[in-house]
């Protein structure tokens, strides 16, 4: 079983992208459990078709410690399992420790089955405090994606999760598997992503390009490769999936300092203009 | 014996570098000599360091608010702070209307993981409800543990709509334990909360007593201030509030009225008595009741605030009795505590207070210090406008307070004031190092290995500190006397106190039990060993 977590600046696509390449596995065969560690609760929207979910922390608050894994566990799109951890409304309690309190949950209830193949974790944002990087503690998640795209911001937040996933590579055993990009189509994106990713120590495992069709199939509550599966962007996200499926390559990440960061940027993000 | 200069480098050097820089900025030798000698205090301690220290919290629910007997202080937080804050203090207290003594209880809202990741305010709202209904208390505090400090439990807001809701006086202290460098950022915030929510907010406009005062800084331990009270009533004073020892909200929502504010403890209230000096127009006087000397000085000194002849002649009376009664009790007491030798480390006050006592039984303090206090508990406040605000310090509100438009009341003429302050310490305390003699050492909060090391050098008779470090002091052969809870026994305050004090410490040096025994290790090894394998040692097998 390969334990996967996704991490990315807030809104960088990392549910869309996640839940696409899971789709794109169970294509494959594979068994997937996702397990959204995200408040707000949409990491598994797309293939669940709507948020038609309780999540773990509400069931922990309702029913009390005596739950059923059927409670929080529903089927999605391909056979894939969903759970979503959940959390408290925005400004309330710690969803850092909600976390942490629902993939324990998790465990004890027997939610890692040895018949599945693949876990992803679609983690918030950033890694803001020691609750979020619980998917890389304790080994929970062996691997780690970062989505990313050629914006600035997106890509300081990917260089300081990597600070996190070196932080923890020595306990936790945790490897950086490789940057995503989802682009936002800026200047000269696949370069800047690439020599981001190398300088990283990591690689570039794909490039999705933008395409409209996976804001129609969002509208839909569906993913691509269930909305339209002859889309050729439903192809883009098979071949991400099939990429870190065959994925060989896990890397302690060698983060760079702000200055080497913006000097990358001048380097790659500037020449159109040059 | 006194410690010199090169016995406490010897004693630093086992530091390492930066420890050392920091801990030689704790540590005076008296020398009288100079005009004034600077100490660093109030800083955070070194960790690894084994302080005596406690937290914001333990100050602010522990110290201050917890005596307040008609009061239910609720614990907002997982169960142990609650518990492990419940009656620890020896505070004790009678109430005046049947069941409304709450210091027999513990309430906490016992966080669980739940509260802590969806937010623990309705939980604590609910608490409130509950005990309005059971326990009908006349006013109730929330104090906040840390991890409602981190997680963002708006407590003050709950507060709020309790109030509303019960009518009820409800007030948040916001006292996480890592606020400050120790227990005394939750004194300050308990004065603070006091001040802003409670006192005032009683319907009394006049004194109602000639002579009418309050106690400030004096917790009852031991039934220390039921022995001032005693005498204090029997000169004829009122008593309007005690902070906070055997205290009451319906006594202290009134205490504007007083005249004076009689200040004990300069550390833990310092605070609320500037403020009511400036709110009520009411002057305070630093008084210490701990030792012979020093209580009859404070009763002259009250006296002479008033400035009324009969006043001053029932005060002289009532000195003379007390004086007559306890002096041939103390006769024997002094015949066994004369030429002894004391540490005097304690908390904010006591660590000075307590040296003048010793001195009356014969006992000299050959090292004194203090957990928590700050500089001008060493130095005197005459350093105030010299302290420089830091981090820790810019971390607890400091209240802007204006004179009460209505309330303010000039109690004794400017003139007189002023006058008063060349001959009493009206507004102002001396702090502990003046009174220390020539060689004596002063250590800021002592800690573990400097406790050892310093008993190993000056010897002392007693070691007077607290339950920290009071056993590894007891193994040392050294007898220990509590000062911050008084072991088991007290009132130590005033004319009486001075006597049960007498008694403890002389029945120290007549038992120092500790001395007659021969712990295992001195007369026979309790491990044996040998260096490298022996063929006779089982599982070793010889290569």
């Amino acid at each position: 079983m390969r334990q996967i977590a996704i991490y990315g600046k807030g809104g960088i696509g990392k549910s869309t992208t996640t839940q696409n390449t899971v789709a794109a596995l169970t294509e494959m065969g594979k068994k997937v459990l996702v397990v959204g560690c995200d408040p707000k609760a949409d990491s598994t929207r797309l293939l669940l078709h709507g948020l038609n979910q309780k999540t773990v922390l509400d069931t922990l608050r309702d029913e009390g410690e005596d739950i059923d894994l059927e409670y929080i566990m529903r089927d999605g799109y391909g056979g894939t399992k969903c759970v979503e951890s959940g959390g408290p409304e925005p400004g309330v309690g710690c969803a850092g420790r909600g976390i942490i309190t629902s993939i324990n949950m998790l465990e004890s209830l027997g939610a890692y089955t040895p018949d599945l193949d693949y876990v992803f974790y679609d983690v918030l944002g950033d890694v803001v405090c020691g609750g979020f990087a619980m998917p890389i503690r304790e080994g929970k998640a062996r691997e780690i994606y970062i989505v990313a795209s050629g914006e600035m911001m997106a890509l300081y937040a990917a260089n300081n999760i990597s600070k996190g996933v070196m932080k923890f590579a020595d306990s936790g055993g945790v490897r950086l598997g490789g940057i995503i990009c989802n682009s936002r189509n800026v200047d000269n994106e696949y370069k800047l992503l690439e020599a981001f990713a190398e300088e990283l120590g990591s690689r570039l495992i794909y490039f999705v390009p933008r395409d409209n069709v996976v804001q129609r199939a969002e509208i839909n509550k569906k993913t691509v490769v269930e909305f339209d599966p002859m889309a050729p962007q439903a192809d883009e996200y098979r071949n991400l999936a099939r990429n870190i499926d065959g994925n060989d390559m896990f890397v302690v990440p060698r983060p760079m300092t702000q200055e080497r960061l913006e000097e990358l940027l001048m380097t790659f993000g500037m020449l159109d203009s040059l | 014996m006194n410690v010199s200069e090169k016995v406490l480098e010897d004693i630093l050097n086992k530091y390492p570098t930066k420890v050392k820089r920091n801990r030689k900025k704790h540590i005076l030798i008296r020398d009288p000599d100079q005009d004034r000698q600077e100490i660093e205090a109030n800083t955070r301690s070194i960790p690894g360091v084994v302080t005596n220290r406690g937290c914001a919290f333990a100050g602010c629910k522990g110290v201050v608010l917890g005596p307040l007997k008609d009061i239910v202080n609720i614990v907002h937080g997982p169960v142990g702070c609650g518990y492990y804050s419940w009656l620890t203090r020896r505070n004790k207290a009678r109430t005046d209307q049947p069941n409304k003594n709450f210091l027999a209880y513990c309430v906490s809202t016992d966080m669980q993981e739940s509260d802590i990741v969806f937010g623990g305010e309705k939980k604590l709202a609910r608490l409130i409800d509950e005990v309005v209904e059971i326990l009908k208390p006349n006013a109730i505090t929330i104090s906040a543990t840390c991890p409602v400090g981190l997680i963002g439990d708006d407590i003050q807001a709950v507060a709020r709509a309790a109030r509303t809701k019960h009518d009820l006086n409800i007030t948040a202290y916001s006292c996480e334990g890592y606020k400050g460098v120790s227990q005394s950022a939750g004194h300050h915030i308990a004065n603070n909360g006091l001040m802003e929510k409670i006192v005032g907010e009683g319907e009394m406009e006049e004194p109602p007593g000639k002579y009418t005062i309050n106690i400030l800084g004096e917790y009852n331990i031991g039934g220390d201030g039921w022995e001032l009270e005693r005498v204090l009533t029997d000169i004829g004073y009122h008593i309007q509030a005690v902070m906070t020892g055997n205290g009451s909200y319906e006594k202290l929502k009134n205490a504007h009225v007083a005249q004076l504010n009689l200040v004990q403890c300069h550390r833990s209230i310092n605070y609320i008595a500037d403020m009511l000096q400036v709110k009520y127009g009411t002057p305070w006087l630093k008084v210490n009741f701990i030792g012979i000397r020093s209580t009859v000085e404070s009763l002259r000194n009250i006296a002479k605030y008033f400035g009324d002849e009969s006043l001053t002649a029932r005060t002289e009376k009532v000195i003379e009795r007390e004086l007559a009664e306890i002096e041939p009790q103390l006769e024997p007491y002094r015949k066994i505590c004369s030429g002894k030798t004391a540490f005097c480390f304690v908390g904010g006050s006591r660590g000075h207070h307590y040296q003048g006592l010793y001195e009356e039984l014969g006992v000299t303090t050959v090292l004194a210090g203090y957990e928590f206090a700050h500089r001008d508990d060493y130095e005197g406040r005459r350093v105030l406008p010299h302290l420089k605000p830091d981090a820790d310090s810019k971390n607890i509100p400091e209240l802007h307070i204006t004179p009460d438009e209505n309330r303010y009341r000039l109690k004794i003429s400017p003139q007189r004031l002023q006058a008063l302050k060349q001959e009493i310490p009206l507004n102002y305390y001396k702090g502990m190092i003046e009174d220390m003699n020539e060689g004596t050492i002063i250590v800021d909060d002592l800690n573990h290995y400097e406790t050892e090391e310093f008993i190993k050098a000056l010897k002392p008779d007693i070691f007077s500190s607290s339950i920290k470090d009071k056993y590894i002091t007891q193994k040392m052969g050294i007898p220990s006397k509590q000062l911050h809870n008084y072991d088991y026994s007290g009132p130590y305050a005033g004319f009486r106190g001075a006597v049960n004090f007498a008694r403890d410490v002389a029945m120290c040096f007549a038992t120092p039990t500790l001395n007659y025994i021969t712990p295992p290790w001195k007369g026979k090894p309790l491990l044996e060993g040998a260096v490298g394998p022996r063929s006779s040692d089982p599982g070793i097998k010889e290569e």
